[in-house]
């Protein structure tokens, strides 16, 4: 019987990974939430441009490296990248709203044109992404590895089992939190936050009190860009950058702003928590876990894994499921268009 | 109804592409491109049933396929006696207790009132449920993996005619269809599109992972094909007077007969299909699920049973998707789990349906054959045009051979601003809803 051994397991395996791939699901699903709520369609092409600001962010990041600039070998280079990524991503964004969305806002067209426009724009962003970085898996992680290691904690500690701590995820979990509390504070403290919150709850009202919805489109793209981007360079330096895994995101970063309530921010962020922490635990081996807190010889003989870990689509499914049948606006009410 | 000379005119123009291909390229290839054309057509029709009579926005086409393909495996292959006698038994226990436990799972929520007592029961029935059908299912599924593991270890089919796939692997899609229908529609429209996107994720899932069904990644080859292959057909003395009198190599008239063969079976079954479609189109129903889709607060106010009349429909739908897909596994010959992408199958597909006029059957056949012709002479073309780009920079520069090299990826692209401009400059198609 050792609960410690069996908490350190836990956290090592489950509860980290968990929480920095739930901080990379909520930023995605907050940008999907906030193209819903604003503008008032289910974003498909939200996997694949967030995979094309990955891209700008892994060549501006080699850019520096050439001439010199880095992280100091302590924090990533590609942090440093995120802004420039973030200005063309906004640029990217503003053009294709300009050139697509546009015209169908004008003849307001029904929400399923604005959707199948998006397939549209993935397609473009997904040729684009791939003609430019091409299909392969690239890793664009410098700096310090990690900031504990199994072994630097072994030694500090003195126990048996090991608990290592990655940069990567330590600077997702710390930005992630930045980037919600700034978007908060946007949403409920200034002018034009109260002004997208406006036009989101009722169009014609927003309307009349003079709140232009140009405007408060153009600071959706950009709030959007600036968390696709950042989302998808935390992906990237957490698992690495393929864009077929981007594309593969969609379903979790729907699932989780759904399932928070599509239209709500706080929903997306609980959203993604909950689709992250049961993708991991449901298809998280338990065997040791539980070798650790059960008497020496009475240790469990099978995996006690739930379901392989190409199911992982599986669990999220489900979890939508559940919520389409039991609560279908989400677990924080969110909106029915 | 009068004769749209216009109509015949886009088709006529198709054909003569298609002919030009044959001339200029090889018969071959223009067989090849008709082919799949006429399956991607079928595929086209089904979606334009779900999209163009009832408006229902159906991303999981891959997955509806995909199950297709899986009946032409379960029916046509022979069965792996040893596989069965190592592990069927407990495979089918497995899947049946796996079955119980989640009707159960229902019967108690069902039962109960509601409160934590159901809930921590619901919770006992589907962790003790889970646990009793891995234990049967789990030994079972490896010892048959173990059979003969580098060309069977998985169940086999049935070893019965693989036209029968056809019509099961269309019985198969309707029923997953059924089930996320039952579950998505009458919800808000988009929620069908997550729901369906899921389903077709997991079911490759499925097919990739369980290599007790149909060896997974390894893929099952050699399935009967309904047409005799051209290997079996170059011995023939017919075939090789043919040959002779038209001045080509036995292969490649051997070849182009048997695609030939799977032409005139497709052209069958596309015919057949569009001919009901055009009749249900037309029909008091049709009227009513374009009633429907154009209005639903009128058509309910009317009596009608909206969301019943949906799930009708999408299944309907996406049964045609699963008949298209058993007809590709049997002209291929093999089921590839992992070749099954989502921009391939469904994103593709929407494609056709919007270019070629969706609500209208004609239109989404038509749409069919050209972004099919398009998707398959765009990466020649974009490499041509690749070829023009980098030839003034040196031979070995990275930049040239990165560019050459990503010249297939022009396709998507391509395929990207035909669908915008479509959307944006001619929203109702080339073969408009009359």
């Amino acid at each position: 019987m050792d609960p410690l051994s069996a908490l350190i397991t836990l956290t090592n395996f489950v509860l980290i990974p968990a929480f920095a791939y739930g901080s990379q699901l909520a930023l995605g699903a907050l940008g999907i939430t906030l193209i819903y709520s604003i503008l008032r369609f289910s974003h498909f092409a939200h996997g694949d441009i967030m995979a094309f600001g990955t891209m700008v962010v892994i060549f501006t990041t080699w850019g520096f490296q050439a001439i010199g600039i880095t992280g100091g070998g302590i924090i990533p280079t590609a942090l440093l990248a995120i802004p420039v990524g973030i200005a063309a991503m906004a640029v990217y964004l503003l053009v294709t709203d300009r050139l697509v969305y546009r015209f169908f806002r004008q003849v307001k067209a029904r929400p399923l044109t604005f959707v199948m426009a998006s397939l549209g724009v993935m397609f473009v962003t997904n040729g684009l992404t791939r003609l430019f970085i091409g299909t392969s898996e690239r890793r664009f992680e410098d700096g310090e590895r990690f900031i504990f290691s199994v072994r630097d904690f072994r030694e500090w500690s003195g126990l048996a089992e090991g608990l290592a701590l990655r940069s990567a995820q330590a600077i997702t979990i710390i930005t992630a939190l930045l980037v919600m509390v700034a978007l908060f504070w946007f949403l409920t403290r200034t002018k034009s936050g109260k002004s997208m919150r406006a036009y989101s709850d009722n169009e014609d009202l927003a309307l009349l009190s003079g709140i232009n919805p140009e405007r408060v489109v153009t600071i959706t793209w950009v709030i959007v860009a600036a968390l696709v981007v950042t989302a998808g360079t935390l992906y990237g330096l957490d698992k690495g950058f393929r864009p077929i895994n981007y594309f593969q995101l969609l379903l979790p970063m729907f699932a989780a702003a759904i399932v928070g309530g599509l239209g709500s921010p706080i929903g997306a962020i609980v959203g993604g928590y909950v689709v992250a922490f049961s993708e991991m635990g449901i298809t998280y081996a338990w065997r040791r876990f539980f070798t650790h807190l059960m008497p020496e010889d009475m240790g469990p003989d099978s995996m006690l894994q739930l379901l392989p870990v190409d199911y992982k689509f599986a669990v999220t499914f489900a979890i939508l499921v559940i919520v389409l049948i039991f609560r279908p606006t989400g677990i924080f009410r969110g909106k029915s268009i | 109804m009068s004769v749209n000379w216009r109509n015949i005119g886009l088709f006529a123009a198709m054909g003569v592409v298609l002919l030009l291909t044959a001339t200029l390229q090889s018969w071959q290839l223009a067989l090849t491109i008709l082919n799949m054309s006429l399956i991607s057509a079928i595929m086209a029709l089904g979606v334009n049933m779900q999209w163009g009579y009832a408006g229902l926005f159906n991303v999981g086409i891959m997955g509806f396929t995909a199950v297709g393909g899986l009946a032409a495996v379960l029916i046509a292959m022979p069965p792996v006696t040893e596989a069965w006698a190592a592990g069927g038994l407990g495979t089918i226990l497995g899947l049946m207790l796996g079955l119980a436990t989640i009707l159960a799972a229902v019967a108690v929520y069902k039962r109960m009132t509601p409160g934590r007592l159901r809930g921590a029961a619901i919770l006992g029935v589907i962790v003790v449920g889970w646990g009793v059908s891995r234990f049967f299912f789990a030994p079972a599924t490896s010892a048959i993996q173990a059979v003969n593991p580098a060309s069977e270890g998985y169940l086999g089919g049935l070893g019965l005619p693989v036209i029968l796939a056809w019509p099961v692997g269309a019985v198969f899609a309707a029923g997953a269809a059924w089930v996320v229908g039952r579950i998505s529609l009458g919800l808000r429209s988009d929620y069908l599109a997550i729901a369906t996107l899921g389903i077709s994720e997991i079911i490759i899932a499925i097919l990739k992972h369980e290599r007790w069904l149909a060896r997974g990644v390894n893929n099952v080859t050699g399935i009967p094909r309904p047409v005799t292959r051209p290997v079996e057909l170059q011995p023939q003395p017919w075939v090789q007077e043919l040959a002779a009198r038209l001045g080509w190599t036995v292969p490649e008239t051997a070849a182009i007969l048997s695609a030939l063969g799977y032409a005139m079976l497709f052209t069958i079954v596309l015919a057949i299909l569009i001919w009901l479609a055009e009749k249900a189109l037309n029909s008091p129903w049709g009227r009513m699920m374009r009633a429907i889709r154009d209005n639903e607060v009128a058509a309910r106010a009317m009596g009608k049973n909206v969301t019943r009349r949906h799930l009708n429909i999408f299944v309907l739908g996406s049964a045609v998707c699963g008949l298209a897909g058993a007809m590709m596994v049997s002209m291929d010959g093999q089921l590839t789990p992992g070749s099954y992408e989502p921009l391939r199958f469904t994103f593709l597909v929407w494609v056709m349906v919007i270019v070629g006029g969706s609500g209208n059957n004609w239109g989404s056949v038509l749409g069919a054959f050209v972004i099919w012709f398009l998707w398959v002479q765009v990466e020649p073309a974009g490499r041509w045009l690749m070829e023009i780009v980098t030839s003034n920079m040196d031979v070995d520069s990275d930049l040239r051979r990165h560019l050459l090299d990503s010249a297939s990826y022009m396709r998507l692209f391509t395929m990207g601003v035909a669908l915008l401009l479509v959307l944006r400059f001619s929203p109702r198609g080339l073969i408009p809803e009359r």
